[in-house]
């Protein structure tokens, strides 16, 4: 309990009509990163302002490191450092600058640009603003978010519209900054991210977490089972497969099957007897199943539907 | 801790606004050429002859409606437009995610228009003493006084819309509201003695036509102490302004 960085008690938050945060709950500990996800317009970035001192949550109870948002946001700014969402500097300032400019708002002399360098815009430093590419723009935030090497660092969106180099880039650069107690929260709609970044998540849908934990207990929790996936002629019979011990489902389209498998041990039982029936096991896979697919057993609802 | 926040970052913001304005000189060329024309266009017409009876002349007598309108300019349009335009972009909320404060920050954009106002009145001095010949006759403390209290008028006044407004576009409209009356009426365009008596009356709330016979009355010769009202409602706009951001002022 005294080493939670962040306790949020159903935290709600209205705009206008809109429900933005519907009895939020969650705890971050100390020295974790920790993930909310969900699907856009789940609320993860009202959660991170409020959690941060940017907003005023209508109802509910905050303390970011012991310290009530809504009172002390002037002292919880100096110990946390956001990079938000959407954000922008003005056109025409040069990297250096402006890195040096929020390190003096802090209230911090030397220039301590070896953190540019981390984030790797040391070669930037004489560059325009505007010069910058997205994921150059959202490495300096990140930067920026870190000037004041704070306690707690919350990443809004981190990756979002990021190629994969880019988004890897940020993913080493995050787990860098773990540790000497330091803790991480990140929001991300790519639940990819968040499974492969985080210690624990905290899954969103419609203003309130659905579901919270390490993403393997999630997994392990929510989808127990395993998939098969093949490839299958005209000629292949689902009711072949369903039939099998072990299989709790399955479903052709688009000329894949895909089985799901009540555990592990089904599989091998499963692709013998698909064998015995003279199926054509080509290109046949396992797949795992991942928080978009616990994001599809707690909330009923597509993942890819529910984005947007 | 200090609700202000650290005055070196202040002041390095401040710097940094002042280059930016530099990097994009487009934005107060006007407000630095509008008043000089101004200036070279009544100057040729009306001279710097000394008026019948007195010992000055047009150019004397208006230079401060001048100095004037380089900082309503600068300290109510400028300062409204950046400033709402950096809540559009949503510069601003960066801002608010470090330790400073709206009064900070306003004052760190004030210093940076002032440097710019600086630049403006000086060129009118050089373009009053070259083309006509123009005379101080003033005590030189008192009209830097003078100026620098009408700075902070102005200012403050600006600080009024450039809390609220939520992009450059709305920013432009809450701050004509104010420049045009203040350019017309306040003696800054035409003799306030031309005015008939309701708008005169209205002129008399401007704090434009007290930065104007501040100033000009210690140009010409006048002391501070001769002008308690004057440096009241200045006082009062500068205070009414900075109490208003420190309530009002929108990040985003």
């Amino acid at each position: 309990m005294s080493d939670s960085v962040i306790l949020a008690v159903n935290v709600r938050k209205k705009y206008g009509e809109t429900t933005a945060l519907d009895g939020l709950d969650l705890v971050v500990d100390r020295g974790e990163i920790f993930g909310i996800v969900g699907p856009n317009g789940a609320g993860k970035t009202t959660a991170m302002d409020c959690m941060a001192g940017m907003r005023r949550p209508d109802s509910g109870e905050i303390r970011t490191l012991g310290l009530d948002p809504t009172v002390d946001s002037q002292l919880l700014r100096r110990k946390v450092g956001l990079q938000q969402q959407e954000s922008e500097l003005p056109e025409r300032i040069r990297v250096g600058e402006v890195f040096k400019l929020f390190r003096s708002l802090f209230g911090i002399d030397e220039p301590g640009m070896d953190l540019l360098e981390k984030v790797g815009l040391a070669e930037k430093t004489d560059a325009f603003f505007s010069e910058l590419s997205g994921g150059q723009k959202r490495r300096l935030f990140v930067a920026l978010a870190m000037v004041h090497d704070p306690e707690l660092i919350m990443l809004d969106e981190l990756t979002s519209g990021l190629d994969p180099k880019g988004r890897r880039d940020l993913w080493s650069l995050v787990k860098n900054s773990k540790g000497n107690g330091r803790t991480v929260v990140l929001s991300t709609h790519y639940m990819d991210e968040a499974q492969k970044l985080c210690d624990r998540v905290a899954i969103m849908d419609r203003g309130k977490v659905v579901a919270l934990g390490t993403p393997d207990a999630l997994v392990r929790k929510y989808c127990p089972g395993l998939r098969l996936r093949l490839g299958c002629g005209d000629d292949f019979r689902p009711e072949h497969a369903a039939d099998l011990e072990g299989v709790l489902g399955v479903r052709v389209r688009d000329g894949t099957c895909v089985m799901d498998l009540e555990d592990a041990g089904a599989v091998v039982p499963v692709i013998r007897a698909l064998s015995e029936k003279g199926t054509d096991l080509g290109d046949l896979h396992t797949e795992v199943p991942t928080l978009e697919d616990v994001f599809m057993a707690v909330t009923g609802k597509d993942y890819g539907e529910s984005d947007g | 801790m200090n609700r202000t926040g650290n005055t070196a970052g202040i002041r390095r913001l401040g710097m940094m606004e002042l280059k930016l304005y530099l990097r994009e000189p487009s934005a107060f060329f006007f407000t630095l050429i509008f008043p000089l024309l101004l200036m070279l266009l009544f100057g040729s017409i009306w001279g710097n002859k000394p008026f019948p009876g007195k010992t000055f002349g047009y150019i004397d007598y208006s230079t401060a409606s001048f100095i004037s309108i380089v900082l309503l300019t600068a300290c109510v349009m400028n300062l409204t437009v950046n400033i709402a335009s950096y809540r559009e972009k949503g510069i601003l909320r960066r801002y608010m995610s470090t330790p400073l404060s709206p009064v900070s920050f306003l004052l760190a954009e004030t210093g940076a228009i002032l440097a710019i106002t600086s630049m403006g009145v000086i060129l009118l001095l050089i373009a009053g003493k070259f083309f006509f010949g123009m005379h101080f006759r003033g005590n030189l403390l008192e009209a830097l006084a003078a100026f620098l209290l009408s700075c902070g008028a102005m200012a403050g006044l600006g600080f009024i819309p450039a809390s609220l407004a939520s992009s450059a576009r709305s920013g432009t409209v809450a701050a004509n509201v104010i420049y045009f009356p203040m350019l017309f009426l306040s003696g800054a365009m035409l003799p306030q003695d031309m005015l008939p008596g309701t708008l005169r009356t209205i002129s008399e709330i401007l704090p434009q036509t007290h930065v104007i016979r501040l100033m000009r009355d210690i140009w010409l010769g006048e002391r501070l102490s001769d002008h308690p009202v004057e440096i009241a409602v200045l006082v009062g706009t500068l205070v009414v302004g900075t109490v208003f951001a420190t309530r009002m002022f929108r990040w985003d």
